[in-house]
């Protein structure tokens, strides 16, 4: 069940490749618009590479969140999968794997890429996808609550970067503190294993939060 | 009874019009609706609506635009809570049957659920996958077919016309296999062909058992099975 939402997703967004390039070319946009606006500055820009691409990856992650259920809301094809013979927490969860692979994965596969803008040495760019990798999934399922609560409403996209972005600070503490302790020369594991822990957290309580918020969304 | 046993072609005949004197008073009551009242916003709708509709009928829900056709079907496949009153499916509350009772149901709304993205032979699997049916490209072409929808049924659903896309999203009528079928307006945008189909398919739907409730403001004029009529007012 939870593999034919998956894929479901994954053929729509496939049909709509602009959508998804669109979320990569800003968060590319958006990291490399510090180095041309600082300057060749080495030492300032190693210092700020954590935040800015964390924080790039926080808006970027904003742009497709809108899409996550309100395709499906206005077609009428989310009545029919809140009918579905099963649990809703795992339509939920099945969306929004989707949406981690369609819409974060390509921001971790890329986000080397933008690294080597702010002169990162190469274990620090190891260090940064792997923090992406493992704080990406966050984005997506607490992010999943704010687009079901703000399903149908008008200026939605607004509001869910007002509701959700708060709940990403963890995230963005853990992701970006564990790149600059590589920066540093320290070890990144205690940040690792924190941004772990509320990944997990996240990936417990939010289905849930998601699933009733979409009933009340459909009434 | 001497007689069905001699020949099997009366035996269905014969069957048939049994159910069709005697059905109402042999048929089981699948679906029990009591004392249901809905308020939407600030109005209410309708209250303390009692409904009892046993296997093989047909009931019509009529009634002028605002009173409550849609919210009511909303509200029997389980979408939208009722403020007040209870619905029971084969004697078990709806709320604790949860998921189980949605085995049962086949709800095809206002807006079709057909992805414009994907092919209409897509759209049919997917959506019966997720109802844990598997239905295979060829019986998917089939059903496609049977809705008159040949020769079209790999083209992307934006590419359909209004009335072919909701050919599509009625298709999954003959496959769903459900007992309660709740259809709201689902004659809009359709030929006088695909309305003469949506009846035959609502007919053999009753003379299996089933049920259909349908919000509509035209006459069906089926010719089996037992019609009730609802009207709704403002």
């Amino acid at each position: 069940m939870l593999r034919w939402i998956v894929w479901r997703d994954l053929t729509l967004a496939w049909r709509r490749r602009a959508d998804m390039l669109s979320t990569v070319f800003f968060f590319v946009i958006v990291v490399s618009l510090f180095p041309l606006g600082i300057g060749p500055e080495t030492q300032l820009l190693r210092s700020i590479a954590p935040g800015v691409v964390w924080v790039a990856a926080l808006l970027a992650s904003m742009l497709s969140l809108g899409r996550l259920f309100a395709n499906d809301y206005q077609d009428g094809t989310l009545e029919q999968l809140l009918l579905t013979p099963q649990p809703l927490f795992m339509v939920v969860l099945g969306k929004v794997l989707a949406h981690w692979i369609v819409s974060e994965i390509p921001l971790v596969l890329i986000a080397p890429l933008v690294g080597l803008q702010f002169d990162l040495p190469r274990e620090t760019l190891a260090i940064l996808v792997l923090s992406l990798l493992v704080g990406t999934p966050v984005l997506s399922l607490i992010g999943s609550v704010g687009a079901a609560l703000t399903l149908g409403l008008r200026g939605g996209g607004v509001l869910i970067s007002i509701l959700v972005l708060p709940l990403y600070i963890p995230a963005l503490i853990f992701g970006a503190g564990a790149v600059e302790a590589s920066i540093m020369g320290t070890t990144p594991a205690p940040h690792l294993y924190l941004l772990g822990a509320f990944a997990i957290v996240s990936l417990i309580f939010s289905p849930w939060a998601t699933a009733a918020a979409l009933r009340i969304s459909v009434e | 009874m001497a007689e069905s046993e001699r020949s099997g072609a009366t035996e269905v005949d014969l069957s048939r019009v049994i159910s069709y004197i005697f059905g109402p008073v042999v048929a089981p009551t699948l679906l029990e609706v009591s004392k249901l009242g809905c308020v939407r916003g600030d109005r209410r709708l309708f209250s303390g609506l009692d409904l009892s509709i046993r296997a093989g009928t047909f009931l019509q829900v009529t009634g002028p635009n605002g009173s409550g056709k849609t919210s009511l079907l909303r509200i029997l496949c389980g979408l939208l809570a009722p403020v007040e009153g209870q619905i029971k499916w084969q004697g078990e509350n709806i709320r604790s049957l949860a998921e189980d009772y949605f085995t049962s149901v086949t709800y095809l709304g206002h807006r079709h659920g057909v992805k414009d993205e994907l092919t209409a032979v897509e759209n049919l699997r997917i959506s019966n996958a997720l109802n844990g049916i598997v239905v295979s490209k060829e019986r998917a072409r089939e059903v496609l077919g049977r809705m008159g929808l040949a020769g079209r049924e790999s083209l992307p659903a934006r590419l359909l016309s209004e009335g072919q896309r909701r050919r599509v999203a009625l298709a999954r009528l003959l496959t769903c296999n459900t007992k309660l079928w709740l259809l709201d307006e689902v004659m809009t945008s359709l030929d006088k062909g695909a309305m003469a189909l949506v009846r035959s398919l609502i007919e053999e739907h009753l003379a299996g058992g089933g049920i259909a409730i349908v919000a509509t403001h035209q006459d069906l004029e089926l010719a089996t099975g037992s019609s009730q009529r609802l009207e709704l007012a403002t």
